[in-house]
């Protein structure tokens, strides 16, 4: 499955704007960023494949269990991400490193996660409201969804007041539109109408199984029988993001209900570093996607615009440090205590686990005896 | 102190009621609770005082109720999903057990999930495949779950209050075969705590320990073998997760002899737990081997075979008499 007729693209490989009767909805959404914005597009995709190469190599070199590379995808997620606002939630799959960098989240809390320090343990009241990782596939959708109707019975949806209403953006894949969770996701969401977006990242790929494999028909088409307008989207194409992201998140904010957009993209590298995908795909598609990197069309676009070497030379420097950073970072972390096993499995309190604490502290402490 | 006779759907309700007027962040969600009443009309009338937006008519999804469930805790929701009988609560399995029950570990305490899962259970009302079954041990055995269930009215009216008042997720059990016996209700008494399990008959020479609709069975077998001359003594467990071992151990220490009775499957069960947990802690007090009374290990038989794949007061009072010729 690639681009359709119905496909938008705001951005052509080319780096040019495409201007047109299906684009002239969405371009003004570009029009109105003032230039710094269209500067952290780059920026953000920039920083965010240097630091995936940097925990890749990391998970090589044997201080992380796996990493999940985010390759290829950088549009999608960075468009997507900075169109919603402040007070909106996200709720991601677990490959949405960007936008959680977006919205303030340090991403050293998912290098421990993929070390094997946490399960995620971010608190979404500091990290602009984006949720944790979810690794069953598409279980999020459903929290999503609540999380909606909540905002719905709340009444933060469709006052009018841009500073009030509120969405929720939720991000999945194209192998967890087989999961059923997703689709009673949209179930319910077109029952309660909640204030959502749908955001399908169509990057080929469940794995080793191809999109064709989970659907004979365009996966944005699915949306029309749950009675969510949806729309797909060039995914490597950041302006198309952005402006499609915005206008389906304007439209819940506003009371519209849910929506739904399927992007495009391609997951260039593997599923997980535990993956091969040289097992089970061509590199001519590859080599078709490569062609339509969304960085390289981007800076294109940004240097017709006149943007120059120095900007350039400051965002490689950027990246190269965070890199740096968390190479540095990683290498001093230690093993968390293993009273941090007891922690929070209840919020109350809890004899059994009470109990379990204190005869492993005591059982611990009948070494430190055998040895002092 | 007001008493009042009511069955336990009722004392339920009632419960339900209190908490939905006591805290506006109280909500139902569920299959036909709403207009209806609820299969069981344990929700009766709810809807029409509270709104559509509180008492909740969902799509026929159980992880979609579950699910969305655990998105409304995350919005400060306190939701109460109702399972409609307990063989349709494995669809939702995966978000009770891989999410809900593992979200306030995965957030390292910074958020609570204060989900409530009421579950109609168990046999005893001669229904088809699927609605008569005794599911609890899946949920004991998962860390970060809560698993209660009432005998009587009073608990019904209570627990559910307290269960929707705890941080944690607590799956509600209703034995559904006790819905509509009659019970004083203590409206405003002071309610023991979730967790405790306590002695609702003293006796002297065995001890019974049962849950839900079994803890009627386990009395009507205490009354037979009274009139034969054998003093039981019988504890209504009330919590499964986690278990209020205290009273029964005290017992097991008087009586010598214990008897579990589950309508569950026995293999892997919670009274296989409290067998092996009264064998730790109780060794040198116990006369005979705790013997447990269950299901047996088939599927739930079809309903003219449910008077026989239910332990009775017969079945236990067999147990009983092994107990005792030790």
């Amino acid at each position: 499955m690639s681009y359709t007729e119905a496909t938008v693209q705001l951005l052509s490989p080319q780096g040019s704007l495409v201007e047109s009767a299906a684009t002239e909805e969405y371009l003004p959404f570009i029009a109105e960023l003032d230039e710094s914005r269209l500067l952290d597009f780059h920026r953000q995709m920039v920083v965010i494949r240097r630091f995936d190469i940097e925990a890749g190599n990391l998970q090589r070199q044997g201080q992380l269990a796996l990493w999940i590379p985010s390759l290829g995808q950088e549009a999608a997620q960075v468009g997507s991400g900075y169109a919603a606002r402040p007070q909106d939630h996200i709720f991601p799959a677990y490959r949405e490193h960007v936008v959680g960098r977006i919205r303030g989240l340090d991403v050293m809390k998912i290098i421990e996660l993929l070390r094997g320090l946490s399960h995620g343990g971010w608190n979404p009241a500091e990290t602009g409201n984006f949720h944790l990782f979810t690794l069953v596939i598409g279980s999020q959708a459903l929290h999503a969804t609540g999380y909606a109707m909540g905002q719905r019975f709340d009444g933060v949806v469709g006052t009018g007041d841009p500073e009030v209403d509120q969405a929720t953006l939720v991000y999945f894949g194209d192998g967890a539109t087989s999961q059923g969770d997703v689709n009673e996701a949209l179930v319910f969401a077109a029952s309660y109408q909640t204030p959502q977006l749908f955001f399908l990242q169509n990057n080929h790929w469940a794995i080793s199984v191809p999109v064709e494999r989970q659907s004979r028909t365009p996966l944005y088409l699915r949306a029309a029988g749950f009675g969510v307008p949806s729309t797909q989207i060039d995914g490597n194409d950041v302006l198309a993001s952005y402006a499609v992201s915005r206008k389906n998140l304007d439209a819940a904010r506003a009371g519209e209900g849910p929506r739904f957009i399927e992007a495009l993209t391609y997951r260039m590298g593997a599923h997980t570093t535990s993956d091969d995908p040289t097992k089970y795909r061509e590199d001519e598609d590859v080599a078709y996607w490569s062609e339509r990197d969304p960085i390289s069309r981007y800076e294109r676009y940004l240097r017709a615009k006149g943007v120059g070497e120095e900007f350039f030379r400051d965002v490689a420097t950027e990246a190269e440090d965070l890199a740096s950073d968390i190479r540095r970072r990683t290498l001093e972390l230690g093993d968390p205590p293993a009273s941090n096993m007891f922690r929070s499995v209840y919020t109350d309190a809890h004899p059994l686990i009470a109990e379990q604490a204190a005869w492993f502290a005591a059982y611990e402490a009948g070494f430190e005896e055998a040895t002092s | 102190m007001t008493e009042r006779m009511m069955p336990m759907a009722k004392a339920i309700n009632e419960g339900l009621r209190a908490a939905l007027r006591n805290d506006p962040k109280v909500l139902l969600m569920g299959e036909d609770i709403g207009t209806l009443g609820g299969v069981f009309r344990v929700t009766e009338g709810l809807k029409a005082e509270f709104g559509e937006n509180r008492v909740l008519d969902t799509p026929l999804a159980e992880s979609g109720i579950v699910g969305t469930a655990i998105g409304l805790a995350m919005r400060g929701y306190r939701p109460v999903c109702e399972i409609q009988f307990d063989g349709f609560i494995y669809p939702g399995f995966d978000q009770i057990t891989s999410q809900l029950a593992k979200l306030t570990y995965r957030h390292e305490g910074t958020q609570s999930f204060p989900v409530v899962i009421r579950v109609p259970y168990g046999g005893h009302i001669g229904a088809v495949e699927h609605h008569q079954e005794s599911p609890e041990a899946y949920f004991a055995h998962t860390a970060g779950l809560r698993v209660v269930s009432p005998a009587a009215p009073n608990d019904g009216y209570w627990m559910i209050q307290q269960a929707i008042a705890s941080n944690d997720p607590v799956l509600f059990f209703e034995p559904k075969s006790r819905y509509w016996q009659k019970g004083e209700v203590a409206d405003d008494g002071v309610p023991a705590p979730l967790h405790q399990s306590r002695v609702v008959r003293t006796g002297t020479q065995v001890t019974l320990v049962g849950h839900g609709a079994m803890v009627s069975q386990l009395l009507q077998a205490a009354e037979v073998a009274a009139g034969e001359g054998t003093s039981v003594e019988v504890i209504d467990l009330r919590s499964l997760s986690p278990i209020d071992y205290a009273p029964i151990l005290a017992s097991v220490q008087k009586t010598g002899r214990l008897v579990v009775a589950q309508e569950a499957p026995g293999n892997v069960s919670v009274g296989s737990e409290i067998a092996a947990t009264v064998a730790e802690r109780a060794f040198y007090s116990l006369e005979a081997p705790v013997l447990r009374v269950s299901g047996f290990d088939t599927p739930f038989p079809p309903a003219k075979l449910e008077g026989v794949y239910l332990p009775d007061v017969d079945r236990i009072l067999e147990a009983v008499d092994r107990a005792l010729a030790y």
